[in-house]
């Protein structure tokens, strides 16, 4: 009915049924936005700039204006202008999230980079460059390590062949710098289905229960996350991980999992990432609700289940992933009395025995960037050096791309000279790609501290 | 089960520091939980006891000797002036503060060009220090906005001091963005990384150190020692400062600066490696929410979250020292000011209009929240009894003074947190020897 008809007032209606029969509709006043709500942060920002002290990259990088201007001054600026893009720097922010571990005031800073980078990468970043079709593949890595898994030592080879690196630096901007990580003859679900997956383990757990003088029915359940890098390239630490579990009677479960997307949130790939948290949500949860806790053995896969997930996303099952994920050597030192443990035991041949230890940045949030120094400094025979709270400076796929390799390794400098100058020649941290980088700065072979533990507390 | 230790401090700045420091070199288990990095990173770095009396009286030349006439509720009064002297002789054995030799206060010109009263400073600060009557000039760069040099000098001459001293206002050599952080200042020099300019501005690169020597020499008079703002460096300041100093044939000294600051920074480096070195345990990244005890006033475990999970932390003694107001160790809402961890007792006015002054400089009354405590600084409930038989309290979460007017704030803390920190060790170390 249109305002230029006059109403019909001839007769009076029907009480029970006074208006026009649609069904009431309350009004959307956020039509169709799924945004997570910022504002609050944003206004809990003083502007100390303790975020950009924190910073790696804004030490040595003068184009990149740190992260109190990517965070919340950003983000008011888009409030005051509809038209108001994303700057171009967003993508030198390496995602380490130290500024989150800075900040007194508690404003979600990389939420806030996440967001802003994804919208950027969404909106403005041109899908055809090369530089997207680069972060794509960089993002995807478990896609190519999937493939290159196949067949791994000709993949090995192939991506470590001089003339193919050439290419892809000069082509796709891939440093030529770097070397590929190999990959393993076996993956680690082979080894595990192999092994006779679960069953197996549940026997294991239940002889070390009974050895342990535990409850043989013990309620001792854990679903290991292990990530793309254990299963692909270094299957010998989520090996360790298995033994030293089983060792405290614990029966673990591999369920289906996708990149925990580290390195897609770390490119924008802010979709990608999403599909891959789908499935790894819908397994995980299911398996909490059955009474299972989640495991990681890498920092930043845990980091991305326990704090990038429910800042991101809104899928079912996210909040209780969140809280029930812990780091492996956390969880054991929350629920085994892992410290006596460790204190009578002591270490074989089998590994060395002097480590350069540091700390990955995504291991800060989690408050475990100490631990196992404090653990292992209590293992006879053993000597354990911090080297420092400074940055390594890869950020996974970060010190990969062509432009950002200087300053990759400027900032991994430091970290670098500190390695050199302990005693150790063997280095030790929880992620494959500071790992990497360890490997690449200084030739030194690098450990998970899972292995550690399975060697001093097994064999 | 639970992460075990035997005493567990809660709070990562200067008072958490030194408790936890004085009960590990004891021989005690100890495990430093903080929320975040440390605050060291917001403050000058100079450790102050004691500028001003309550009533605004002063600066005071010795601090030692009017600790005993403050107020009766003051927390130097309840730990006494002797736990302030060992307390700050701890302070000295592991930093390497200067101003130990005297009682006196030194007092160190700051970055708007007043002068504060201070105890101990450290060594970058040394050449500045304003009883010196050797001719000063003061540099500072035209992006470091927070230090106006010339403006800085002119409020010292006003104050009278006994030196000539100049200000002028420089760009920082090379071609870096208007808002570099003081962390790239420091990088560069700290490396002697080039700096480079842009074809543009004619091209070119030098190292950092000597690019800036030599453009302070142009400015350079007769004056015998230069300041900068506080960003010559971090892990290497000692030897930016000399380098320049060589290059200038002048003392370099920094001036304490606002937040962020790199004195603070470094003061945090050098109290973190003490406590690792005596072997402390530190977690830092999450915060401590809640606690549970046993019924009978005896704290049984702490609850540290993250993201929702809570891992419990247990251990015989615990120590409080979340900060005051600012450190959200106090909080408050419209219907009053509590301790949000413990709920420990906070006294103030039922009238919320009661808690401030109408003069901004006026008697705040917030200025002194904070928990009240026995001798041994355990907190106490209104009644006066204990609120937990194995909790103390140090720092800015202690009422009963007003840090910021009397400029007290270091000292108080590092008191605190000392006798905290030895009152725990004691406790834990009769119960072990008993068991």
């Amino acid at each position: 009915m249109s305002d230029a008809e006059s109403p019909n007032t001839d007769y009076e209606f029907e009480p029970t049924s006074p208006n026009t029969g649609s069904e009431f509709e309350p009004v959307d006043i956020f039509p169709d936005s799924t945004d997570f709500d910022l504002r609050p942060g944003a206004d809990s920002c003083y502007k100390c700039s303790m975020c950009d002290t924190s910073c790696p990259v804004a030490e040595v990088d003068d184009d990149f204006p740190g992260p109190k201007f990517q965070g919340p001054e950003q983000w008011r600026l888009k409030r005051s202008d509809d038209e108001h893009e994303i700057d171009d720097s967003i993508m030198s922010c390496s995602n380490c999230m130290r500024c989150d571990d800075a900040c007194p005031s508690g404003v979600p800073l990389s939420q806030m980079h996440n967001t802003a980078r994804g919208e950027y990468v969404e909106k403005q970043m041109d899908k055809l460059s090369i530089e997207y079709i680069r972060n794509r593949i960089l993002a995807n890595y478990r896609t190519s390590a999937r493939i290159a898994s196949k067949m791994p030592r000709i993949a090995t080879a192939v991506m470590n062949f001089g003339p193919a690196r050439w290419v892809m630096e000069k082509t796709l901007g891939v440093t030529k710098e770097r070397e590929f990580p190999a990959f393993a003859t076996q993956t680690f679900r082979q080894w595990w289905a192999a092994r006779g997956g679960v069953t197996v383990s549940r026997e294991n757990a239940r002889e070390a229960r009974e050895r342990r003088g535990e409850p043989v029915d013990a309620d001792k359940k854990v679903a290991y996350f292990h990530g793309c890098y254990a299963n692909f390239n270094t299957p010998e630490v989520a090996k360790a991980l298995v033994r030293v579990y089983e060792y405290f009677g614990y029966e673990l479960v591999v369920p289906e999992q996708r990149c925990s997307g580290t390195p897609m949130f770390a490119n924008g790939m802010v979709g990608d990432a999403r599909r891959h948290a789908e499935v790894t949500l819908s397994s995980m949860s299911d398996l909490i609700e059955e009474g299972y806790d989640a495991i990681a053995s890498c920092t930043s896969c845990s980091m991305a289940l326990r704090q990038e997930y429910p800042e991101l996303f809104d899928i079912d099952g996210v909040d209780t992933v969140s809280r029930n994920t812990f780091e492996s050597v956390e969880y054991l030192r929350i629920h085994e009395n892992l410290r006596s443990e460790i204190q009578s035991a002591d270490v074989d041949d089998a590994i060395e025995k002097e480590f350069a230890y540091h700390a990955p940045c995504h291991a800060r949030n989690q408050g475990i960037s100490r631990q196992a120094v404090e653990l292992f400094g209590e293992l006879d025979d053993v000597t354990i050096e911090d080297v420092g709270d400074s940055c390594s400076g890869i950020s996974g796929t970060y010190g990969w791309k062509e432009e950002k390799y200087e300053t990759s390794m400027e900032i991994g400098e430091e970290m670098f000279e500190h390695m050199e100058a302990v005693d150790a020649t063997t280095g030790m941290t929880e992620c494959p790609t500071c790992s990497s980088q360890m490997e690449h700065g200084t030739g030194y072979d690098i450990r998970h501290p899972i292995e550690l533990l399975s060697v001093a507390l097994i064999q | 089960m639970a992460i075990e230790s035997d005493v567990l401090v809660i709070g990562g700045g200067l008072a958490g520091l030194t408790s936890a420091l004085a009960a590990a070199q004891a021989d005690i288990d100890v495990r430093l939980v903080t929320y975040k990095q440390s605050t060291l990173q917001q403050a000058s770095g100079l450790v102050d006891v004691l500028g001003y009396r309550p009533n605004g009286d002063g600066p005071i030349s010795n601090p030692f000797e009017a600790i005993p006439s403050l107020p009766v509720e003051h927390p130097y009064q309840t730990v006494g002036v002797d736990a302030v002297r060992t307390a700050l002789s701890l302070f000295d054995e592991v930093t390497d503060y200067a101003g130990s030799h005297t009682d006196a206060n030194a007092l160190i010109p700051t970055h708007g060009g007043t002068i504060k009263p201070t105890a101990r400073y450290p060594q970058s600060a040394c050449a500045g220090i304003a009883s010196d009557n050797r001719p000063m000039l003061l540099v500072g760069f035209d992006s470091i906005t927070d230090f106006d040099a010339p403006l800085a000098a002119d409020h010292l001459t006003s104050t009278g001091v006994p030196f000539d001293v100049r200000g002028v206002t420089i760009q920082f050599p090379g071609d870096l963005s208007a808002d570099a952080k003081v962390t790239r200042y420091a990088k560069l020099l700290d490396t002697n990384g080039d700096v480079t300019v842009s074809e543009t501005g004619g091209g070119g690169h030098r190292p950092a150190r000597d690019a800036l020597a030599d453009r302070v020499k142009i400015y350079l008079d007769d004056e015998t020692r230069v300041g900068f703002p506080a960003v010559l460096g971090d892990a290497n300041a000692a030897t930016v400062r000399a380098t320049l100093g060589t290059s200038l044939g002048a003392d370099v000294f920094e001036v304490p600066m606002g937040p962020p600051s790199l004195p603070g920074l470094r003061l945090e480096d050098q109290l973190f490696d003490a406590l690792s070195d005596a072997g402390g345990f530190i977690e830092s990244g999450n915060p401590v929410i809640d606690y549970t005890d046993d019924g009978s006033g005896t704290v049984e475990k702490v609850i540290v979250e993250r993201n929702g999970a809570e891992i419990p932390m247990r251990a015989e003694q615990y120590i409080l020292a979340t900060g005051g107001l600012v450190g959200k160790g106090v909080e408050s809402n419209r219907e009053g000011v509590y301790e949000p961890i413990f709920g420990c007792h906070v006294a103030h006015d039922a009238d919320r209009y009661e808690w401030f002054d109408e003069a901004v400089f006026g008697e705040h009354s917030f200025a002194r929240f904070g928990v009240d405590t026995d001798t041994t600084l355990r907190p106490v409930d209104e009644s006066g009894n204990i609120e937990f038989e194995n909790l103390r309290a140090a720092g800015a979460v202690l009422g009963g003074y007003d840090y910021a007017a009397e400029k007290s704030a270091s000292g108080v803390s590092i008191a605190t947190g000392y006798t905290a920190g030895m009152n725990a060790a004691t406790t834990v170390a009769q119960t072990n020897n008993v068991s």
